[in-house]
């Protein structure tokens, strides 16, 4: 159906739709009002999950990080804001948080990088397509806890394969200056897929007759992806980039799993998801967990509205 | 998957397609290259499962076994929970799949295409919604779903998976590219509102839908943390849950590990396999990747 089809069913609306109707353009107009109105009842299923499991959650997080609250939350005494003091002095707090950032600081551009490159090759090549496709994203297919017990085996420095593939000796999962690296590997190999899909994907959307108008000009391969390819890329960068600075501030499942849930070698590679974890269940500290996780919440509430605000200033600046 | 094999599997072709160019003979040298690295995990997790325990841990290791054996593979089955780990597993992402196409469908569809009172407020709220996930909140998370007694329970796995601000939004965007004609068309020949949701925004939007529910079910198939914090009991876990909580309290047996590893993967991997030019112009549609 179109646009013109539609106008023709429009055509006869001066005479009566319906016995109940009067028909004439206004009170259609008026009908399709009152429709427009029970809108409610399509987001109402949503709205109760999401009340019950988002926002319900934060407003009882907010409440508990003012609580000295152990396991359940009941009988727990107001402490006003002695639990952020507490995390403000608390060193952990900031060893987490920096492992965090350290560990997002070097998967964001590995990534985005290794992913455009993967979807140029499985763009261009014009040869069974679909094996590409299947060999970069299939890791991702794996669970994190295979994952990460996987790279655990590789890293192994006596029965592992990376020492013995690269003929080195390195003890990557004592060390502490190899400790977090190893992670980060783990995490390249497993989540890359997944913006490597969303780039060839971008790739595939950009129309044909840019990149034959460039070759009739007399545009070489590397002008073509200079000027056509990389800019009509942009906006899926930016996307890429967002969506794996937040994921990677959360980053939890690898990094427990290849330590064996433990802290890694001298205490390098706990993560913020992971010290907030620790104190709610296994110190049964719920209130100062919730106010570390309230902290963390904020963190990432502030990187991801500064991209929106970033993005809204760009969009400004074009106009 | 070894680099012979790919080469051959694009000489297959090459019969039927357009004759080699010098530039298309680098690009495939160089996929076969990143390919082998990027497969090379996977290849070394299917070698150890099928060696021996003992010769899985030899020094130096090497890669394919001296003897050929599948007890790694029998032993999981025999001696793990592993068949029913993959039924929750089953269990839990079907059911997180279904109740979040539903719901976010619908949810898109009233925000993309309905007024009512409050909408702009409530769409900042969900937006929000996009940054709290279990890893950002699992403390206080945990703690109301414990008051609401769902702990060690299917539900206390399934519900707090199905309220996915991103999907909303994604499908948000979409409803509002098609064509308000077509919905004025159906309102005039007297459908409702939910009729027109169901015989016209739902089939146009089948590509849609069905990225969403695939990236879903691989979310929460291989979701770890959530189902980690919410359940204690071995019978109600989830296959990654199992294999990183119980597999490892054995001591590790690296050939069970990886068998086991695999088991987990395989579901998934034959999925894509069959749907992936779906996945692939599923992404293109939802405008994930267009913005």
């Amino acid at each position: 159906m179109t646009a013109t089809s539609a106008e023709a069913t429009l055509a006869p609306a001066s005479k009566p739709i319906r016995s109940t109707s009067a028909g004439s353009a206004d009170s259609l107009r008026a009908r399709m009002g009152r429709r427009l109105q029970h809108g409610g009842w399509f987001i109402a299923p949503f709205l109760v999950l999401f009340a019950l499991f988002v926002i319900w959650p934060i407003l009882r997080g907010i409440y508990l990080s003012f609580t000295d609250a152990n396991v359940s939350g009941v009988g727990a005494n107001f402490v006003g804001w002695d639990n952020y003091r507490e995390a403000f002095h608390d060193p952990l707090v900031w060893d987490s948080l920096g492992h965090s950032a350290y560990f997002t600081l070097l998967v964001v551009p590995c990534i985005t990088v290794i992913a455009f490159l993967m979807a140029m090759l499985a763009h261009h090549i014009e040869r069974a397509k679909w094996l590409w496709r299947l060999c970069f994203f299939a890791p991702f297919l794996l669970p994190s806890t295979v994952a990460g017990n996987l790279w655990q085996w590789l890293f192994n420095p006596g029965t592992g394969m990376v020492n013995y593939v690269l003929g080195i000796d390195t003890a990557w999962l004592t060390e502490k200056s190899t400790a977090m690296l190893a992670v980060v590997i783990c995490t390249l190999w497993w989540t890359v897929g997944f913006s490597f899909l969303l780039y060839l994907a971008a790739l595939q959307s950009i129309p044909d007759h840019l990149y034959e108008a460039a070759k009739l000009d007399g545009a070489n391969a590397w002008h073509r992806m200079v000027h056509i390819t990389l800019p009509m890329l942009r906006n899926i960068t930016g996307l890429v980039i967002a969506l794996q600075i937040l994921a990677s501030l959360q980053v939890f499942d690898q990094a427990v799993v290849i330590y064996d849930f433990g802290p890694g070698p001298e205490e390098s590679t706990r993560t913020f998801v992971q010290y907030t974890l620790e104190e709610g269940f296994t110190s049964y500290r719920v209130g100062y967990a919730s106010a570390i996780s309230i902290i963390f919440f904020v963190i990432i509430a502030s990187v991801a509205l500064g991209r929106m605000w970033l993005l809204r200033k760009r969009e400004e600046g074009v106009r | 998957m070894t680099a012979t094999q790919i080469q051959a599997k694009a000489r297959i072709k090459s019969r039927t397609r357009k004759p080699w160019t010098p530039s298309q003979i680098i690009l495939t040298l160089l996929g076969v290259a990143v390919s082998a690295v990027w497969m090379a995990p996977l290849a070394w997790a299917l070698f150890t499962s099928l060696k021996s325990e003992t010769e899985a841990v030899e020094v130096p290791p090497h890669w394919l076994p001296k003897v050929w054996t599948a007890q790694a593979w029998k032993a999981i089955f025999e001696t793990g929970n592993i068949t029913n780990w993959f039924v929750n597993s089953l269990v839990v992402s079907v059911c997180v799949t279904a109740i979040v196409l539903l719901v976010s469908a619908l949810a898109g569809y009233g925000f993309a295409r309905t007024e009512f009172r409050f909408k702009g407020a409530l769409m900042g709220l969900v937006m929000a919604g996009l940054m709290v996930s279990p890893a950002v909140l699992g403390v206080p998370l945990f703690t109301t779903v414990q008051q609401m007694g769902m702990v060690d329970t299917y539900w206390g796995m399934i519900l707090p998976q199905c309220a996915p601000a991103a999907m909303v939004y994604i499908l948000y965007k979409f409803f509002q590219g098609i064509p308000r004609e077509l919905e004025e068309a159906a309102f005039i020949d007297g459908a409702g509102r939910w009729r027109v949701f169901f015989t016209i925004i739902v089939p146009l939007s089948r590509p849609s839908l069905s990225a969403v529910g695939i990236f879903t079910f691989i979310a929460s198939w291989n979701n770890f943390l959530w189902p980690y914090m919410v359940t204690n009991n071995p019978d109600l876990m989830t296959l990654p849950n199992g294999i990183a909580t119980v597999m490892n309290s054995y001591g590790i047996q690296w050939a069970q590990l990886m068998a086991g590893g695999l088991m987990a993967g395989l579901p998934l991997i034959i999925v894509f396999v069959f749907f992936q030019r779906q996945i692939v112009a599923g992404v293109a549609h939802t405008g994930l990747a267009g913005q």
